[in-house]
């Protein structure tokens, strides 16, 4: 028995998938890209050094806190990166470096790791560091005076903060297709609905993310918006807009489906999209921010558990 | 192997292997020089063993472990035994393993031939229980459990294999005669014989009633076959036997079959043979042959770092050892090149809900997997579904985090099952 081959002895299945959590970052960096190089486009170096700054401190961010808690280096995956780009793309072109790097630290650190690291974040990483910064510098998040300076040949105002002050009058400049077309002002990866919608189509039919989410998101703010829009259409703009303005699209194919903050089973599913939908146009519509979003989707990641206990009842089980 | 497909949207399809039309004959490996056998015994030098090294043994004898004991294994070869020593397999279970040289000249026991005219239950299973398929005669005398129907499964239940869908195809007969032989001896009149679709018609003349599975990857499990054929739903922690239904792969039934019709105990064990580069061949070695006779006879070169699978690879079990015997329930051997085998990694579960929607049986293993981890198995039993699970693997199969998710459920099982019975032991 002595000087025998030492054959690998683990524990069935002895196969895989392939799938992996570094092909799934990548593949959700991959589809945001049509709408990152579109904010490029637009913005020139003021944005494409927000995206750069945002993905290297997130992944510093990752690092240290790697090195501090001891544990093996996890930048490799590509989540933290991912973290880095879709908080890029929330992001106003002219934000300064030290917003950039605050929001990382918040997402990265805060949101992601003091709760254990990748898995265990209940909230979006992304949204909590642009919540905390959006709560703390007010400012720097009102687009109409971050991109003051910009002439891009179309209106260049925020839509969603002209409807919440002008009511419709204000937004008649604004056509669905040119806003799906990018034409109008907002973060830098946010506003290429096309690119967007695109990018979501690929993750949804690939797997990445799921459509009952995505869709059901959607729908939440279509039939909403559709409600306010029948009630009062000179305060209210109408579905469409909804749909293409602000955070919507961004929010539903890439923030919205994150994995951890987001249920698993159909129902619960459907439930969170479509309750996050519906808080969007509340916030919109009769809140005090311009775009609700962002605390739409962390109000339902906290409701996550609870609705992912709607789950069908397991083979054999005995009540 | 099977990799993730392009669209992900729905859940992968996974389909077992289908039998080819005209199966070709299985290769045959040479008698070795040594074989060992497994008695279901844990050994103790202490006990009154009834045998000895330097024993001489017949192709077919019983040699049974103690006057005090009903355990035994039918020799599979003549020759000499040359060690009897303890053997610890998976989960810690103990058996008693003989290592017998080969003689050259084979000789037959003729003990059991003499009972063959009147076949009865003892006999089946004080010399039949370590047959080709292993099948399971206890259960019949379990008065607790009164079994009133028996399903004899043509479908291989783990992916690639084809060892059972064969035996359908070509011992036809065999099965035929094993289920008369088995309705005879226990009495139950209820037998059906489950196999995939394109063995329906072969299927008809084993005189049992036909029922076919499907095939995708895991329904030819017994909980969901149970399911198929006779409409009953295994309540979660009980066994199909607990509601009157027992398991016999076809192997086992040709075996009696045969068994009864030559005289001779069968001692051949069919198997699925899958080489590194995943090229399926059937082949036939004596129970007992080291695992790495069948490896040379394919000129297979084993490095350090592969791996030697028993059984399918979503349920079998890997091995330590290339001088592992094959034994009676061996189906299929799977060699794996260290650079194709998956290893599962350290990080934790991030929630993407794989797992739920490919397991079979709607166990919350996103949930589930959080509890074993840390070790909270009372909890993940009571709560969240521990035993409604089949044991098909597919989750640790499809976890993007790479969990050793199906590890983690059976050491769960083990653990409650160490718990329970200390218990019962110290109440």
């Amino acid at each position: 028995m002595l000087n025998q081959k030492k054959l690998i002895v683990s524990h069935a299945p002895f196969c895989h998938d392939g799938s992996s959590i570094s092909v799934r970052s990548y593949h959700m960096m991959i589809a945001a890209l049509p709408a990152v190089l579109f904010g490029f486009f637009q913005y020139g170096i003021n944005a494409v050094g927000v995206v750069a700054l945002s993905i290297s401190f997130a992944i510093i961010w990752e690092l240290a806190i790697n090195k501090v808690t001891k544990r093996s280096i996890s930048i490799g995956d590509g989540n933290t990166a991912l973290i880095g780009l879709l908080f890029a793309m929330l992001l106003p072109a002219t934000s300064p470096w030290w917003l950039v790097i605050t929001g990382t630290f918040v997402a990265v650190v805060i949101g992601k790791h003091i709760f254990g690291g990748i898995g265990g974040n209940p909230f979006n990483p992304v949204l909590i560091g642009l919540a905390i910064l959006m709560v703390s510098w007010k400012d720097f998040f009102d687009f109409d005076q971050a991109l003051l300076n910009y002439d891009l040949g179309f209106a260049m105002v925020y839509p969603l903060a002209a409807v919440k002050h002008l009511g419709t009058p204000g937004i008649e400049a604004f056509s669905t297709g040119g806003l799906l077309l990018g034409q109008q002002s907002g973060g830098i990866g946010a506003t290429f609905g096309l690119g967007l919608i695109l990018g979501g189509i690929y993750l949804i039919v690939r797997g990445f993310i799921r459509w009952e989410i995505s869709i059901s998101f959607l729908a939440g703010i279509f039939i909403t918006a559709l409600l306010f829009n029948l009630n009062n259409p000179t305060l209210h703009a109408g579905p469409l807009f909804h749909l293409f303005t602000g955070y919507t699209l961004i929010g539903a194919f890439f923030l919205a489906s994150e994995d951890s903050s987001s249920p698993v089973n159909f129902i619960p599913m459907l439930i969170y999209g479509a309750g996050a939908g519906i808080m969007t146009v509340l916030v919109r519509n009769l809140g005090s921010y311009v775009d609700g979003v962002v605390f739409a989707i962390l109000l339902m990641n906290l409701i996550n558990p609870i609705v992912d206990k709607i789950r069908p009842k397991a083979l054999g089980k005995v009540v | 192997m099977i990799k993730r497909s392009f669209i992900g949207l729905a859940k992968p399809l996974i389909e077992y292997q289908a039998m080819d039309v005209t199966p070709l004959e299985p290769q045959e490996i040479s008698i070795p020089k040594k074989v060992t056998l497994f008695i279901d015994r844990p050994y103790n030098h202490r006990d009154s063993i009834l045998l000895n090294i330097g024993d001489q043994v017949k192709t077919g004898q019983k040699l049974s472990y103690s006057e005090d004991s009903d355990a035994y294994v039918i020799s599979t070869v003549t020759g000499t035994i040359s060690s009897i020593s303890s053997f610890i397999g998976d989960y810690g279970k103990a058996y008693t393993a003989i290592s017998i040289d080969v003689d050259e000249n084979e000789e037959t026991d003729d003990q059991f031939k003499e009972l063959i005219e009147d076949p009865t239950l003892d006999t089946a299973s004080n010399y039949l229980s370590g047959v080709p398929g292993n099948p399971c005669f206890k259960i019949f005398s379990d008065p607790e459990r009164p079994i009133n129907t028996i399903i004899v499964s043509g479908a291989d239940c783990d992916l690639l294999i084809t060892t059972n869908q064969y035996v359908v195809k070509a011992h036809i007969n065999a099965i035929n005669n094993g289920v008369r032989v088995l309705k005879k001896i226990t009495g139950i009149d209820n037998i059906l014989i489950a196999v995939p679709e394109n063995l329906m018609q072969d299927a008809v003349a084993s005189g049992a009633e036909v029922r076919t599975v499907d095939s995708e990857y895991p329904s030819a499990l017994p909980h969901l076959m149970m399911q198929t054929i006779s409409g009953q739903v295994v309540p979660a922690g009980k066994s199909c036997e607990d509601l009157g239904v027992c398991f016999f792969s076809t192997e086992a039934v040709a075996s009696i079959g045969k068994a009864f019709n030559e005289g001779s105990i069968p001692v051949t064990k069919t198997l699925t043979f899958i080489d590194k580069n995943g090229e399926k061949t059937l082949v036939s070695a004596r129970i007992g042959t080291p695992v790495s006779e069948i490896i040379k006879a394919f000129n297979v070169t084993l490095n350090e770092q592969d791996r030697i699978i028993f059984g399918g690879p979503m349920t079998g079990s890997s091995i330590y050892s290339e001088d592992y015997p094959v034994q009676a329930d061996t189906d299929a051997i799977i060699v794996q090149d260290k650079d194709h085998v998956a290893l599962v990694s350290e990080y934790p579960c991030i929630n993407c809900g794989e797992c739920i929607r490919i397991c079979p049986v709607n166990v919350p293993v996103n949930i589930l997997v959080r509890f074993l981890e840390a070790g909270q198995y009372e909890e993940a039993a009571e709560h969240y579904d521990l035993y409604s699970c089949i044991e098909c693997g597919l989750c640790s199969f499809v976890c993007v985090s790479k969990m050793p998710v199906f590890h983690y459920i059976k050491l769960a099982k083990y653990e409650l099952d160490r718990i329970s019975i200390a218990e019962a032991t110290n109440a």
